[in-house]
C-alpha cells in the first residue's frame, strides 16, 4: 500500500509537468486547428534557458538562495520561450495560415528538428547536468515526498490556477475563446485575431518554460534530444484528455504520469512507454474525443 | 450611451460606396455600383436572389477586398475611413461598423453575457493593461469591467434577454438568437450598424419584436443602419431610404414608396422578358400619373 501511494506520488509529480507542456498543445489545437510539434522542443528550450540561468546565477552570485534562482531561471525561460514561440509562430505558422491543412503540420515538424539541431549545435549533444537544487526530503506515513516532488505540485497547481482564471474570467481569454469558435466573426467583433493567437502560443510556450525548469530541477539534466519523447507523451496527453479542452490536457497529463510510473513500478520500466501508447489507442478506440473532448456534433 | 438627434433629411452620409465592383473569376458580382447611407437612416438593400447583396455588405465589412471602387466610412467626428484599405478587425475597432450574418454566428459555447462582453474586448483590454495590470486587480480595469457590465445589460433588456444572460447562446431560441446577434454588434458601439437579413426565418411576432428593436437602435443611439432584407414587410415599415439591386447593378433607388412604384423594381422581382420592361414602365407610368405619387428620385444624385 504504501508503496503504491508512493508511486502516485511520483506519478503526479511527473504528470503535473506532462499536464503543462499538454496545456500548450491543447491551446494551440483548439485555437488554430493545428499541432505545433516545435512545442516539446520549447520545452526542452526553456529548460535550457533555465540551466544556462542557473550556471549564470550560481557563477555571479554564489550562494544565492534557491528560491530566489528558481524564480529567475523560471522568469527567464519563460520570457526566453515566449520569444522563441512567437517568433516561431510568425515565420513559420502565420503565413500558411489558410493553406492546406497539412502544410503547418509539416513545417512544425520542420521547427523542431531545426530547433533541437540548434541546441545540439550550441550546446553540445551530451547530457547537461546540474547540481540537486533541493535536497530535503519528507517521511510522511512511510511515504518519501522530496520538497522538489511537493515544488512541482504546488507551482504547477499555482500556475493553472492563474491559466484558468485568465482564460475563463479576462477579456484575453474571453477573446481566446471567441477566437477558437469563429476566427473570423471574433474579427468583426475588432478582436485583433492574429495579436490573440500569437498570445496564446506565447502563454503555452510560457508554460512549457516552466515544465522544463521543473524537468530540470526533478532530473538534474537537460539534453537537445529532451523534446522529443516528453514533447510526445504531453501531446499524448492532450489527446487522451481531449485535445482542445483545457481540464483535459491536465487531467491527461496526470493520467500518462500515474500510468508511466505505476507500470515501472509494477512491471517493466523498459515498456512504460509502450504502455502510455497502448493506452491511448484503446481510449481513442472507444472514445475518440478523448476524455473531457466535446464530439464535434454538426448541426443540420 | 449616445443620443441620437432626430432623423433629418439633410445629405449627412455615413456610408459611401462609390463605383464598386467585385469580380469572382469570370463573374461580375458587383457592376459599378454606388449609393450613399444617410446618418441615422436606416437604409434597405433589396433585390432578387443572388443580386449580389451580400456581396456588397462583405465588401464594405473587409470579408473580401473588393475589385474595384471606394467605400468611405465617415464618423460623427468628420474622420473618414477607406474600408476597403482597413484590416478587418479594424473596421469595427476604428470605423465603427458592426455586422451581423444572414446565417447566426454566435460564439455558441459562450454565455450570452460573454457574447456581449466580447463584442467589448478592445475598451476592456485597454483598461487592464492588456490583462496584466487586471490580473493584479488594478480599479481602472474593475470599472472598465462593470461599466461594460451595464452596457450588456442595457441591450439584454432592449434585446429582451435579460433572463437568459447566463445560459450558452447556443441554446436560446432561433429568435432570440437573432435579437442577440444584433445585441452584440451594437455593444460594439458602432456607427453603422449592417444587418444581413435580420427577419429571415422569424416567425411574425419575432418579426414585429424586431422591428422595434431597430427602431429604438435607431432612435436611442443615433445609429445608421444598412439592412439587406427579403421581408418586405420590414423594409418598407422601417427603412427610410431603399436601394435596389439586381445582377450587381442598381436599379432604383429612393425612399420606400418610390421604389415600391418602380417599374424596373416591379419587373425585377415578377421576372419580366427584357423587352417586356418597357409595357410594364409604360404601364406603371400610367398608374402613377393618375395617384400623382411621392418625391422619389431616381439612381443618379447630383
Amino acid at each position: 500500500m504504501v508503496y503504491f501511494v508512493q508511486q502516485l506520488v511520483n506519478g503526479l509529480t511527473l504528470g503535473s509537468i506532462y499536464g503543462m507542456i499538454a496545456i500548450g498543445y491543447t491551446m494551440v489545437y483548439g485555437i488554430i486547428g493545428m499541432i505545433n510539434f516545435a512545442h516539446g522542443d520549447i520545452f526542452m528550450l526553456g529548460s535550457f534557458a533555465a540551466l544556462i540561468v542557473f550556471l549564470i546565477l550560481t557563477t555571479l552570485f554564489a550562494g544565492i538562495p534557491v528560491v530566489l534562482a528558481l524564480l529567475v531561471m523560471m522568469i527567464v525561460a519563460m520570457l526566453l520561450a515566449g520569444l522563441w514561440n512567437w517568433t516561431i509562430e510568425r515565420i513559420a505558422y502565420r503565413p500558411l495560415r489558410g493553406s492546406f491543412r497539412l502544410a503547418p503540420l509539416i513545417t512544425a515538424i520542420g521547427m523542431s528538428i531545426a530547433l533541437s539541431n540548434f541546441i545540439q549545435v550550441v550546446q553540445g549533444p551530451r547530457n547537461k547536468p546540474i547540481p540537486p537544487l533541493i535536497n530535503s526530503n519528507y517521511q510522511v506515513l512511510g511515504i518519501s515526498i522530496s520538497l522538489k516532488q511537493i515544488v512541482i505540485i504546488v507551482v504547477t497547481a499555482v500556475l493553472l490556477t492563474i491559466f484558468w482564471y485568465i482564460v475563463n474570467k479576462t477579456p484575453l481569454g474571453r477573446a481566446q475563446r471567441a477566437t477558437e469558435q469563429d476566427r473570423k466573426m471574433a474579427a468583426l467583433l475588432g478582436i485583433d485575431v492574429d495579436r490573440t493567437i500569437s498570445i496564446t502560443f506565447i502563454m503555452g510556450a510560457a508554460l512549457a518554460a516552466v515544465a522544463g525548469t521543473m524537468y530540470l530541477m526533478y532530473y538534474g539534466v537537460s539534453v537537445f534530444t529532451d523534446g522529443f519523447i516528453p514533447g510526445v507523451k504531453a501531446f499524448t496527453a492532450a489527446v487522451l484528455g481531449g485535445i482542445g479542452s483545457l481540464p483535459g490536457a491536465v487531467l491527461g497529463g496526470i493520467l500518462i504520469g500515474l500510468i508511466e510510473s505505476l507500470w515501472s513500478a509494477y512491471f517493466s520500466i523498459a515498456y512504460k512507454d509502450v504502455a502510455t501508447f497502448v493506452i491511448l489507442a484503446v481510449v481513442l478506440i472507444f472514445k475518440p474525443t478523448g476524455i473531457l473532448g466535446r464530439p464535434e456534433v454538426e448541426k443540420v | 450611451m449616445v443620443t441620437g438627434t432626430a432623423t433629418t433629411m439633410s445629405k449627412d452620409p455615413i456610408l459611401k460606396v462609390e463605383h464598386l465592383s467585385m469580380r469572382f473569376g469570370g463573374l461580375m458580382a458587383i457592376n459599378d455600383f454606388s449609393f450613399e447611407a444617410t446618418r441615422g437612416e436606416i437604409t434597405a438593400l433589396i433585390g432578387p436572389n443572388g443580386a449580389g447583396k451580400t456581396t456588397v455588405f462583405n465588401c464594405i465589412t473587409g470579408f473580401y477586398k473588393p475589385t474595384m471602387g471606394m467605400i468611405t466610412m465617415r464618423q460623427k467626428s468628420g474622420q473618414e475611413f477607406l474600408l476597403e484599405r482597413l484590416p478587418d478587425f479594424e473596421i469595427t475597432k476604428r470605423a465603427k461598423v458592426a455586422r451581423t450574418f444572414q446565417n447566426i454566428r454566435l460564439f455558441s459555447g459562450l454565455t450570452v453575457l460573454e457574447n456581449l462582453l466580447v463584442a467589448q474586448h478592445n475598451a476592456l483590454m485597454r483598461a487592464s493593461g492588456y490583462t496584466i495590470l487586471g490580473l493584479l486587480g488594478f480599479p481602472a480595469y474593475k470599472k472598465a469591467s462593470l461599466a461594460s457590465i451595464e452596457l450588456a445589460k442595457y441591450w439584454l433588456d432592449k434585446a429582451s434577454l435579460t433572463d437568459r444572460a447566463d445560459d450558452p447562446a447556443g441554446d436560446l431560441p432561433y429568435g432570440a438568437q437573432r435579437r442577440l446577434e444584433i445585441a452584440r454588434a451594437m455593444c460594439t458601439e458602432p456607427e453603422l450598424l449592417c444587418l444581413d437579413e435580420p427577419a429571415a426565418g422569424l416567425n411574425p411576432r419575432e418579426s414585429l419584436a424586431l422591428n422595434t428593436l431597430l427602431r429604438d437602435i435607431r432612435t436611442d443611439t443615433g445609429t445608421s443602419i444598412l439592412l439587406i432584407e427579403h421581408d418586405m414587410s420590414v423594409v418598407m415599415e422601417i427603412s427610410d431610404h431603399v436601394v435596389v439591386l439586381e445582377y450587381g447593378q442598381k436599379i432604383s433607388d429612393g425612399n420606400p414608396q418610390f421604389v415600391q412604384n418602380d417599374p424596373k423594381v416591379i419587373a425585377a422581382y415578377l421576372g419580366v422578358e427584357d423587352d417586356e420592361v418597357d409595357e410594364v414602365i409604360a404601364e406603371v407610368e400610367e398608374v402613377a400619373a393618375t395617384v400623382g405619387h411621392g418625391t422619389g428620385h431616381t439612381g443618379e444624385r447630383p
